[in-house]
């Protein structure tokens, strides 16, 4: 964890070394630690063999896909015919992930090395870090490590600007995230074109979560083979990761294992468990977009994109929220359903009006109004939601109603019979 | 006479000295002008408090757009003002996370410590404003909440009383 407490003998600590060291917030501090060592060797390398070394490492991206990175790099154009862009994802907003606003509060030099890195490998000039408009503290530290890192003239031929969202979850799907950067409404784009023929401004572009990028330079400095070794079970799923645990544990907090760690040992061992007295009923592994597991599902579920999708979900962002036999899940799936009414962009459909209606639905079910055939509806529902829209807003509010129906109904019927007290909702 | 009530001020625009620099400096880091209208948004709200209609069509003419752009900007974003808030702006995040760990008494005690009373309405005194958000991304910190620029983690419905003095 780094912070506020020392990391636990079972992490692995990369990404995650110097949190809570406040020198390596500096330029000075981050060059002591050795930082900007990988940029320097980078940038004298041919921008192909940055790309091939990341990619032989078996880097995916740590924003939710787990799609492979270099491959992503390669996707750009050979021929190089206008400018080339690069696009940072730091608009960290999946409810349970907390990972990227420690990486740019306690090492923005990481993510800016990571980013020039990426840059020279895609052979683009400019760089544009989307941090969300409510990372008023990584908006600061970032400001100040960028002007720092800019003095001492880093990075060669590649410019990096910051720019600030202003709240809307939306902005986090990469083409909604580069209509914001070209002033516009965070409307996501029909794909394709992709973003690597036409992005942001219309031209190639290459877009990467804050953490991915956070990881370049230790691939770069330490070898492929040695990313690559970081392995505990699927060898599809290599390096570290950071888990953001939350919810109803003892410890919350951020947590750094190599893939393939048992979910269990992060729960009871790291983060000290649950309160006394309680016990686990369910975990969502990977942000809320991704399916409930009960408690079984968890307890055998590893670490990687191969292990959580075994055990019935997916890796997502490494947003471990934690449920204990005391949290009402229905309601739970409720405040879900609100935030995913609350940040649709309203251009589909079958999200504008599904993520409403299922808000609708289960709260007429909270309220003791809720009928049997409302359960059928909200899979009805759910089932027009997913895979049918521009981008998955639609399909990440419909994934917790359907998993939390299929998993835990009896709370749903419970409500629905008037066996459970009506809950009065705001 | 008018039959309509003549303004009392003529509206000042925000883009002038030394602003008026530092926004030239952010559209010049875009290779269409229109990507600097969120940082210009957000310097309006910094001058101003909130973004007016006034402001809105002071920033289109500046980025070569329309007012209707720039509005339809304004209202996609939630952090942009439309109207004058409370000195204190106040956002509380009760999603999932937070909400599993009792966000909602924290806004309950915010509401009530401050006399804004309603989420959305501004207290009496003109000091506050109250909001729910949605996640702000600091749930292993819960609850973590915005008051204006700072973000204050682990907020209990005990430490309201005392952060409420801090800033009044």
């Amino acid at each position: 964890m780094g912070y506020p407490q020392k990391p636990h003998p079972k992490e692995t600590v990369v990404l995650s070394e110097y949190f809570g060291d406040p020198e390596a917030k500096t330029f000075k501090g981050w060059v002591k630690r050795g930082g900007y060592e990988a940029l320097t060797q980078a940038l004298a390398m041919d921008p192909a063999a940055v790309t091939e070394e990341v990619k032989a490492s078996g880097l995916r991206g740590r924003g939710g896909a787990g799609f492979p990175t270099g491959l992503k790099w390669t996707f750009m154009p050979k021929e190089k015919k206008g400018p080339h862009y690069l696009c940072v994802n730091a608009d960290e907003s999946e409810p349970g992930t907390f990972k990227d606003r420690e990486i740019m509060r306690w090492t923005p030099h990481a993510l800016l090395e990571g980013t020039a890195i990426a840059a020279h490998a895609i052979r683009a000039e400019v760089a544009y870090i989307y941090i969300r408009g409510e990372f008023t503290e990584p908006w600061t530290v970032m400001t100040r490590a960028l002007a720092e890192a800019n003095a001492a003239k880093v990075f060669g031929g590649i410019t990096i600007h910051l720019h600030r969202g202003a709240g809307a979850y939306i902005c986090g799907e990469e083409t909604a995230l580069m209509n914001s950067i070209e002033g516009k409404r965070g409307n996501p784009r029909i794909k394709p074109p992709f973003p690597a023929v036409a992005g942001v401004f219309g031209q190639p572009t290459t877009i990467n979560n804050v953490e991915t990028l956070a990881a370049v330079p230790h691939i770069i400095k330490r070898g492929s083979a040695w990313y690559k070794s970081l392995c505990l079970s699927s060898p599809k799923s290599t390096g570290t990761k950071l888990f953001s645990v939350c919810g109803q544990v003892q410890k919350p907090g951020n947590v750094e294992v190599t893939m393939g760690f048992p979910l269990k040992d992060v729960i009871y061992e790291m983060c000290g468990g649950m309160r006394p007295g309680r016990t686990l009923k369910a975990c969502i592994p990977g942000g809320s977009s991704v399916p409930i597991l009960t408690r079984e599902e968890t307890e055998r579920c590893l670490l990687d994109y191969e292990g959580v999708a075994e055990a019935g979900s997916l890796l997502g962002s490494g947003g471990v929220i934690v449920f204990d036999d005391s949290a009402d899940m229905v309601y739970q799936i409720m405040r879900l359903a609100r935030f995913y009414a609350h940040e649709s962009c309203a251009q589909c459909t079958q999200c504008r009006e599904g993520t409403a209606w299922t808000t609708k639905i289960l709260e007429r079910i909270l309220a003791g109004k809720g009928q049997t055939k409302d359960l059928d509806l909200l899979l009805d529902l759910s089932d027009n939601m997913t895979g049918k829209t521009i981008c998955v807003l639609s399909d990440s509010c419909a994934t917790p109603v359907i998993s939390g129906i299929k998993k835990f109904r009896s709370e749903f019927e419970a409500y629905i019979t008037g066996q459970r007290r009506p809950v009065l909702v705001a | 006479m008018s039959a309509y009530p003549v303004p009392v001020e003529p509206y000042q625009p925000v883009f002038v000295g030394a602003l008026k620099e530092q926004l030239d400096a952010v559209i010049a880091r875009y290779p269409a002008k229109q990507g600097a209208l969120l940082p210009a948004l957000w310097m309006v709200q910094e001058a101003r408090g909130w973004i007016s209609d006034e402001a809105m069509a002071e920033v289109a003419d500046l980025l070569d757009t329309t007012p209707a752009q720039v509005k339809g900007v304004v209202t996609f974003y939630t952090m942009y003002h439309q109207h004058p808030v409370g000195k204190n702006f106040v956002q509380v995040c009760t999603t999932s996370c937070c909400n599993l760990c009792g966000a909602e008494d924290v806004v309950k005690a915010l509401l009530a410590e401050t006399g804004a009373r309603e989420l959305g309405a501004t207290s009496p005194d003109g000091k506050w404003t109250v909001i729910e958000v949605e996640c702000l991304g600091a749930c292993g910190f819960p609850t973590p909440i915005l008051v204006n620029d700072d973000f204050i983690e682990s907020v209990t419905p005990e430490r309201v009383p005392e952060l409420v003095r801090k800033y009044r």
